[in-house]
């Protein structure tokens, strides 16, 4: 039979792979950098690898298929969109900046792969805005063992803070430990007495927004806790728990799915508690879109946003609703010019956000940035821009923002309330933030 | 009277060839060793390390394909057994401070054990049965990492860290670790192929494939089939084994993300597009489920297309080639390759024929 | 005991669904002798049609006929044009082809509708029965469900006994050379029993696309577990499928409730396992036959 392997296929199975693998390797695009000299804006070298005269190139990989998709993979297109419209207007020293972003679909060993891509064949400058947690903890080793920035990871995990073991990555999100912080000491001040349940994730983000909470609620409040496993949309065990537990406030550390089944499966119940909400799973145009069929069928004439009308959330950007705001109308025309597919919800708002700041630490990095050369331009800290809170980068603290605004859910949008708070992710006190946000620049390009 | 002829040189190296699989399977394994070393010096490091992956999962499918080619059994769970031998893996490189050969040596063998009570239990289990049973526990095992008991040993969603293994310092400062880890890989390849292929020409072979065509015929033939079916099931588990050690070498990873329920189908593919049976055939099929993927989104992303349609490219392209190997080529692509090899043979000798005939 | 009867009822919920893909499982498996692993990806472009349905202005039921009726032809074609080919070869070539019709429906489904998750209504309320003091967690929208799939159940399996379309269709699966003797129109019957499969499966996902939401991968874990309820009752029998579904969705409720949602995959790896090793062909399976 087939088992006796005759020369012939051998032969050809050994001539097939290294076709394969040829083939693939010289069609593979290589973006080559640091090869022309000569310069087209003034004296821009190719002063690193991904950087040219005229172009920057960065990586992301992010889940743009697959069960962690939704949402997510809105973030990587509205930085793309936000750097065309700075390319558009001049650019960084006259060098456009191009965002290479591939799908992992969350899967560790798949982000592995690209992101050796990236760094090894398409030699980017920079990891931008890398997503997820399970997935960038497999390559952070590797990035900082080749001394690639790895800027602004789309991760609220207090992991990208270590700057004596991983000197090149950066968090930019405010942590959970953070978020839970500040909202468990919201609802032990605003519902004092009252019987509190969580509901999060049962991964690091709900487990650190749970010990976040805990530094502020007290133990003996806490009457239910349950967690769920993402990609198991079945949750009804866990929510009625929470229900016949008769609990007046439950916290939420959920992704909007599993916010949108706790409030389903609530109001099967006859339930409805106070929903204090992470900033990761409350965005009130996601919420509404996963709710509206339901409206209708609420029994009453509710419509989608009744049924968010008064959740409890935070935020560290301005909130989209606020139009008045010189950062969302920047914003809201970029997508409407150069990504009118996508809809102008919390993930664009995330990403357009971090690609200017990426921007502004290429713009201090200097006319010919080099990858020392950013990562120092980072440490120095001092960036303002759409935050509502500053961020952490020092030299020793390599965490991004260092808090949230609390806010309610009014007619379907975020209406932060009182001053911003920050605090650590450890025992610190939570203070408030009195400085204003600063004005976007007008011409929407950072200034430097 | 016949006087013996003594015969030509070629003839009787031409019958000992015949004769000797060991000797055949080992020529052919220095011949395929040689030729993966060129390889992979001539490849840069990001190709060195899809030569490696694409190494461990021909391991995983060569496994694969023995089971359900030669014996007939059919498992949708084959990346669960991957995550046995790449959780063994990174735990007793980060507890035992082993060598690599014997971690790797160790991983294979617990996930044989795996395999093997796997098998028992699945002993009586035929066609949709033994499907439906492999399909939950490629699914239910590698959530054994998410159990809340297990959670500090098996590090929870997150998985676990394997440290990198750099290459001896003997080959130089700078050699690329990926060419390294593609040479442990391509040896590890060729030492199961040769396994492999021997076993199949071997007396457990013949048995093998009795139980496959007619389980009670096979009996009767004194072939003890349970014994048969689960020694088969251990023999493919311990390829998958190695095969997510070196997974776990090659990624430096180990987590419940890395082994969704498309991997154990990937492998199935891959055996099934190569030809069931074929060691050569899981090969290409490996090349095939690793290397299109990422060559999909090379295309697509060139092609400058909307966010939606560019990220569902790979997918698309991978089901296309998916439905239209397996309806073009019956017995796989090894099927493809003897029909030409044939169809060359025959093409070539006819004129040759025809001249020797006149 | 209010958690047990919680845990009941959401129980018998989840598993009415997981008999609904179930049913339609059997039903490929029973016509045709073959496992699909496409149904859930058939499933979920259907569901997407009757979203759009919905979207344009369609009522519920409007949107329900149509997505059942596009089921119906899904199946026909996707039987003609991709099973046909490798119907008579090693089952594993089907498992191989249906896989690859998943990924490539699933790719599809991206592109033209993107990854959002949809909202999908329900047909009936979801608030639970009782009263504002006390609800129970079972909802009009559930006995809904429930109802449906004994429903298709009984008429799936008063078809394939009774009638003389349901015996040419398990002849044309069991002895097709002897059926084509006959006078059956062999090929037509495979190809009704994947029209009528993908029709089930249709209505299977409008069922549960409230709770899952519609998106490409929306169907996977239904899938999984529709299949596992499929084994566990007996790949041969619709009543098998409900009851496959019931246990595996009651069991599952379990150990969700009592034991925690991070167990609940092994849970029905064990479950599937115990029932395998005591009936290696489900609970109402017909015994293996043998190969002459």
């Amino acid at each position: 039979m087939s088992m006796s392997t005759r020369l012939r296929p051998a032969a050809a199975v050994a001539a097939g792979a290294a076709l394969a693998l040829v083939v693939s390797a010289c069609s593979s695009s290589g973006s080559k950098g640091g090869g022309a000299t000569g310069s087209t804006a003034g004296a821009n070298k190719a002063s690193a690898p991904g950087v040219t005269a005229t172009t920057v190139t960065i990586g992301a990989t992010d889940p743009l298929t697959g069960p962690a998709a939704p949402g997510y993979s809105e973030i990587s297109p509205a930085a793309q969109a936000y750097f065309n419209y700075a390319n558009a207007n001049g650019g960084v020293y006259g060098r456009k900046v191009t965002l290479k972003y591939l799908d992992d679909a969350y899967n560790p060993a798949q982000t592995l792969t690209l992101t050796k891509q990236l760094v090894l064949q398409d030699k980017v400058f920079a990891m931008v805005g890398a997503l997820g947690t399970p997935t960038h903890t497999k390559v952070v080793d590797f990035l900082n063992s080749e001394r690639v920035p790895d800027l602004f990871v789309a991760s609220g995990c207090s992991c990208w803070d270590q700057p004596s073991k991983h000197p090149y990555t950066f968090g930019w999100q405010p942590d959970y430990i953070v978020e839970g912080k500040i909202l468990g000491q919201y609802i032990s001040k605003t519902y004092p007495g009252k019987k509190v349940a969580y509901f999060y994730q049962d991964d690091d983000f709900g487990k650190d927004g749970v010990t976040g909470l805990d530094k502020y609620i007290s133990q003996s409040l806490v009457v239910s806790r349950q967690s769920y496993e993402p990609g198991n949309t079945d949750v009804t065990a866990q929510v009625s728990a929470i229900a016949r537990a008769k609990a007046d406030v439950v916290a939420l550390f959920t992704i909007p799915q599993y916010t949108a089944l706790f409030k389903l499966t609530s109001l099967k119940l006859g339930f409805n508690p106070t929903m204090v909400v992470s900033n990761v799973g409350s965005d009130p145009l996601t919420l509404s879109g996963l709710l509206e069929a339901f409206a209708k069928q609420g029994g009453a004439t509710v419509n989608g946003n009744q049924l968010i009308e008064g959740v409890v959330s935070d935020a560290y950007l301005s909130p989209l609703g606020d139009t008045s705001n010189s950062w969302i109308a920047l914003f809201k025309k970029v997508r409407d010019q150069y990504a009118p597919n996508l809809p102008f919800d919390g993930n664009v708002l995330y990403g357009m956000a971090t690609a200017y700041t990426f921007l502004q630490v290429l713009k201090a990095a200097g006319q010919n940035p080099t990858r020392q050369s950013i990562v120092d331009a980072v440490e120095k800290g001092g960036l303002t821009g759409p935050g509502l809170v500053p961020y952490r980068y020092s030299k020793d603290s390599h965490a991004g923002f260092i808090g949230v605004q609390i806010g309610t859910i009014k007619s379907g949008a975020l209406a932060v309330t009182g001053t911003p708070l920050t605090t650590d992710n450890g025992s610190g006190p939570i203070t408030p933030y009195t400085t204003a946000q600063q004005p976007a620049p007008a011409n929407g390009i950072p200034a430097g | 009277m016949t006087i013996a002829t003594p015969r030509p040189l070629s003839a009787v190296l031409a019958e000992r060839w015949n004769r000797s699989t060991l000797l055949r399977h080992l020529s052919i394994a220095v011949v395929g060793l040689a030729g993966y070393y060129l390889l992979s010096i001539s490849l840069d490091a990001f190709h060195d390390l899809q030569l490696a992956q694409i190494s461990y999962t021909a391991i995983a499918a060569a496994g694969l394909t023995v089971l359900s080619g030669l014996s007939g059994q059919i498992s949708l769970g084959h990346g669960a057994l991957m995550a046995v031998g790449a959780y063994s893996t990174a735990l007793l490189l980060e507890h035992q401070h082993w060598k690599l050969g014997l971690v790797l040596l160790a991983s294979t063998a617990i996930t044989a054990v795996v395999g093997a009570v796997i098998g028992l239990a699945a002993a009586r289990l035929r066609g949709p049965y033994l499907a439906g049973a492999t399909l939950a526990l490629a699914v239910g095992l590698p959530s054994l990492a998410n159990y809340h008991e297990l959670r500090n040993v098996l590090g929870g969603a997150n998985g676990l860290l394997v440290a990198p293994a750099p290459p001896p310092l003997s080959l130089g400062e700078t050699f690329p670790v990926e060419r390294w880890q593609a040479w442990i890989c391509g040896l590890c390849l060729v030492i199961t192929l040769v396994l492999l292929a021997n076993l199949a020409s071997s007396r457990i072979g013949r048995d093998m494939r009795l139980v496959r065509e007619d389980e009670d015929a096979a009996a009767l033939a004194g072939v003890h089939v349970a014994r048969t079916q689960v020694f088969t099931f251990a023999i493919s588990a311990a390829a998958a084994g190695l095969a997510g050690g070196l997974f776990a070498f090659v990624n430096q990873l180990a987590s419940p993300g890395a082994f969704p329920l498309s991997l154990s189908l990937a492998l199935l593919a891959a055996a099934v597009l190569g030809g069931l049976g074929s060691l050569a055939g899981a090969i290409y099929g490996s090349i095939i489920v690793t290397l299109l993927p990422t060559w999909s989104a090379d295309v697509a992303q060139s092609a400058h297309l909307s966010r939606s349609v560019y990220a569902n490219v790979p997918l698309v392209a991978y089901g296309v080639v998916l439905i239209g190997v397996m309806i073009l080529f019956p017995s796989g692509l090894q099927g493809g390759v003897r029909w030409a090899g044939r169809w060359l043979w025959v093409t070539i000798r006819r004129p040759l024929a025809r001249k020797d005939s006149h | 005991m209010e958690r047990f009867i919680d845990l009941t009822l959401a129980g018998v919920t989840s598993g009415a669904i997981y008999a609904a893909v179930a049913l339609a499982l059997v039903l490929i498996w029973r016509a045709t002798r073959i496992v699909n692993f496409a149904q859930g990806g058939m499933l979920m472009i259907t569901t997407f049609i009757g979203y759009t349905v919905i979207q344009h202005g369609g009522s519920y039921w409007l949107a329900l006929a149509v997505a059942i009726v596009s089921g119906l032809v899904l199946g026909a074609v996707v039987e003609r044009v991709l099973i046909r080919p490798v119907e008579n070869r090693s089952p594993l070539s089907a498992v191989v082809v249906t896989f690859g019709l998943l990924v490539l429906l699933q790719g599809l489904a991206g592109m033209i509708f993107g990854g959002t998750p949809r909202s999908y209504p329900p047909a009936f309320s979801i608030i639970g029965f009782g009263n504002a003091n006390h609800r129970l967690l079972f909802a009009p929208n559930d006995l809904w469900v429930v109802l449906v799939v004994v429903g298709v159940m009984a008429v799936l399996a008063l078809v394939f006994r009774r009638t003389s379309i349901g015996l040419r269709m398990r002849a044309a699966a069991f002895a097709p050379e002897v059926a084509r003797l006959l006078g059956v129109r062999v090929g037509r019957m495979l190809t009704l029993g994947w029209a009528l499969a993908a029709g089930v499966g249709a209505l299977a996902g409008v069922l549960v696309a409230p709770t899952t939401f519609v998106s490409p991968t929306a169907f996977d874990a239904t899938l999984v577990y529709g299949f596992t309820a499929a084994v566990i009752g007996g790949l041969d029998s619709p009543p098998g499928a409900v009851v496959g579904g019931a246990s595996l969705g009651l069991a599952l409720s379990y150990v969700s409730g009592y034991l925690g949602s991070d167990l609940v995959p092994l849970g029905a790896l064990v479950v599937l396992m115990v029932v395998l090793m005591v009936r290696p062909s489900g609970l109402f399976g017909a015994p293996a036959g043998r190969r002459v």
